[in-house]
């Protein structure tokens, strides 16, 4: 059997291997969950060791399945699977954007901390602190600013706020390995381009950056992972609609009536982040020769 | 290295210099004090939450031309449901207008020493119930003491303390526990009473199947506090105006009455045509607004709730003078479970102002419309999940 053949069994049997073990747990699990430490007659107390099976909170995998094939809200609406579809669609084109922008300010935070020590000393710290922030605090602020710019004439629509919050999240890991990376060529080749008489942008080019792509790519593929985590919690946490972000919060609201529906948009999520780690994997597939050593992560 | 230093500190001033500007550029023109103006054509609206039956006199208002036959050629509802709180947004600038509670908005007034003024008061009575299953016995506010309590926070919770504050109660001995948006807390018992909308979450429980029946819960098989029956009792949905700009900029203040004269003939068509209203709505939300609200039926229900508490014999949206102080003075008497105050001192005169809403009554008389129709409860029967 070839590798690809044997990576994608592997991979349907791992899914395979959870939908067995939620069913397991909903039938072997108690339906009230299991409680430590319960006070009598003190609602809430104690600690909740095993979760509830109840139908509410685990619902069976064909009831969710069956979900994505009946009406969103009732009504004429649509199956939820087309709605979630595109909701996935649209936040994915929103993370790649924030990627594009995230890779190109990391790729270039990274060169020039690289070429500057002052700058690595200045920035690093900052860069590092950037991530602290969090972003239900940020998210709307620069919702704000946005809705300010688009007022002042130059047009600002909300998934460009998303965007640059995805962008947020994804520079940071390829700030980091950029610089990392850069960094690698040994003190011998360094020579050999001096040697040659070879400028800094021909170093850069030539040994730099190939040298640096084993750090590049896992960098990379982090940064897709965080742009799709930004730009979910960023669509819900500025109201932008049409998202996969905003369509989980909506049906969670539901999820007492109806509690099948939440998992259409966490499906989706998931697929989301899966097509987005695969996409990466595809670059990868481009840069191979230059991948000798590189960590799989 | 003395090289990049340089080059670094020029880098630093260009970058100073430009955030200056920047910040100049969005200082407000100096506003037109003449008397003559350019009127708005163009307005947003900030909601409180997301697209449903709760704000369907602004959909209405959209969906049948209300608003172009006041002047405005657009005008964005802008859903919240996120982190967008309504009030912030307002003192922002990003919209003209904002929907949003009362007490909600006095503790930012406080906090922030921003200045809004409610210049309509669209729900006259409070909508929040305290659910509790029957056998949890927590039938009354005095029973309260001891329990788990749950609220969705972020100032929904004020009601409860100041109920607990006019019975004497000591708002240290509840427990209180953030729901989330569904109402799984109280049906898993992990809250002993829930908070709920009438309009909202109370249908929303009423559309679970009982296990133990098979059927859907019924009204009797829980214990409700109304808050509106309590002296907790404050004021919901307003909406609310950026003060400073009402006084200066006339043509806002003119937009104020043109808006308020729409949005009034909007819930007017809700009070008259509750199945249509509720349609409208829902197809706004499942359309326009790519939103996925709870179905048809529970949109009914909810346009019905929601008039209850919009048409109670006054004129709609004034200001009541006694409903007002009754919600300050619970909003200076409560104190949470960490021993805060929702506000220490007396809002603003400016808070609230019925001038607006009077003038754009006064014009909607003048045209035969009847301002202060009672409504006339409609029977919604609920389905599971609403749909």
């Amino acid at each position: 059997m070839s590798r690809a053949a044997a990576s994608v069994l592997w991979g349907v049997l791992g899914v395979l291997a959870v939908m067995v073990a939620w069913e397991l747990y909903k039938f072997l699990g108690p339906a009230d969950g299991f409680v430590v430490g319960a006070v009598d007659g003190e609602t809430g107390s104690g600690v909740m060791i095993l979760p509830r099976t109840n139908d509410r909170a685990m619902p069976h995998l064909w009831e969710m399945g069956a979900r994505l094939f009946q009406s969103t809200s009732g009504g004429s609406t649509p199956p939820l699977i087309v709605p979630v579809v595109t909701a996935a669609l649209t936040t994915l084109g929103i993370a790649a954007v924030g990627w594009l922008i995230g890779v190109a300010v990391g790729v270039i935070l990274g060169v020039v901390m690289q070429r500057y020590r002052l700058a690595e000393w200045g920035l690093l710290p900052w860069i590092v602190v950037s991530q602290t922030v969090p972003l239900i605090a940020f998210a709307p602020l620069l919702a704000s600013i946005g809705s300010q710019i688009d007022r002042g004439g130059f047009p600002w629509p909300q998934w460009l706020s998303v965007a640059v919050i995805a962008s947020y999240l994804a520079f940071f890991p390829v700030a980091v390995g950029v610089l990392r990376g850069l960094e690698t060529p040994d003190r011998i080749h360094l020579d050999l381009m001096r040697s040659y008489a070879s400028g800094y942008w021909s170093t850069l080019f030539r040994l730099r950056f190939p040298a640096a792509v084993p750090h590049l790519l896992p960098a990379l593929r982090l940064a897709a992972a965080s742009a799709v985590l930004g730009a979910v919690v960023a669509e819900v946490s500025i109201g932008m609609r049409g998202g996969i972000g905003r369509m989980l919060i909506q049906l969670a609201g539901q999820a007492s009536s109806d509690p099948a529906a939440p998992w259409g948009p966490t499906f989706g999520s998931i697929a989301l982040g899966l097509v987005a780690a695969g996409s990466v994997a595809l670059l990868g597939l481009g840069l191979k020769n230059y991948r000798r050593g590189e960590a799989t992560a | 290295m003395r090289h990049s230093i340089r080059r670094g500190l020029k880098v630093a001033s260009v970058a100073t210099v430009a955030a200056i500007a920047l910040a100049g550029c969005s200082t407000p023109a100096p506003s037109d004090t003449s008397s003559d103006f350019t009127p708005l054509t163009s307005i947003k609206l900030q909601l409180q939450w997301l697209p449903q039956a709760q704000f369907a006199g602004y959909y209405v208002a959209l969906d049948q031309g209300y608003f172009e036959e006041e002047g405005f050629d657009t005008v964005d509802i802008v859903p919240s449901g996120g982190d967008i709180v309504p009030q912030d947004a307002l003192v922002a600038g990003d919209v003209d207008f904002a929907i949003a509670w009362v007490p909600k908005v006095l503790g930012t007034l406080e906090a922030t020493g921003a200045e809004l003024t409610d210049i309509a008061q669209v729900y006259q009575k409070s909508g929040t119930l305290q659910v509790s299953f029957a056998d949890k016995g927590v039938p009354t506010v005095a029973d309260f003491e001891g329990k788990r309590i749950g609220s969705w926070g972020f100032g929904n919770e004020w009601e409860i303390f100041a109920a607990m504050a006019a019975e004497g109660l000591d708002a240290s001995t509840v427990s209180i526990t953030t729901q989330d948006f569904s109402m799984n807390a109280l049906l898993d018992g992990d809250v002993d009473a829930a908070q709920a909308m009438t309009y909202n979450e109370w249908a929303q429980i009423l559309e679970v199947v009982n296990p133990a029946t098979g059927k859907l819960y019924q009204p009797e098989d829980f214990d409700v506090v109304s808050y509106e029956d309590t002296d907790g009792a404050m004021l919901q949905d307003a909406i609310w105006a950026d003060t400073a700009r009402l006084a200066d900029d006339p043509a806002y203040a003119d937009a104020a009455v043109r808006f308020l004269k729409a949005v009034t003939k909007g819930w007017i068509f809700a009070r008259d045509n509750p199945e249509e209203a509720a349609t409208i709505t829902y197809d706004a939300a499942i359309n326009a607004e790519a939103a996925f609200p709870v179905g048809p039926v529970h949109q009914l229900w909810q346009m019905n709730e929601v008039n209850k508490l919009i048409w109670t014999g006054s004129k709609f949206g004034i200001v009541d003078k006694a409903a007002w102080d009754k919600t300050v003075k619970g909003a200076l008497s409560a104190v949470n479970q960490d021993g805060v105050s929702l506000i220490t001192a007396e809002p603003a005169a400016s808070a609230y102002s019925n001038e607006y809403i009077e003038k754009a009554l006064a014009a909607l008389e003048a045209e035969g419309v009847d301002v202060s129709g009672a409504y006339t409860p409609i029977d919604v029967v609920l389905t599971e999940g609403g749909q």
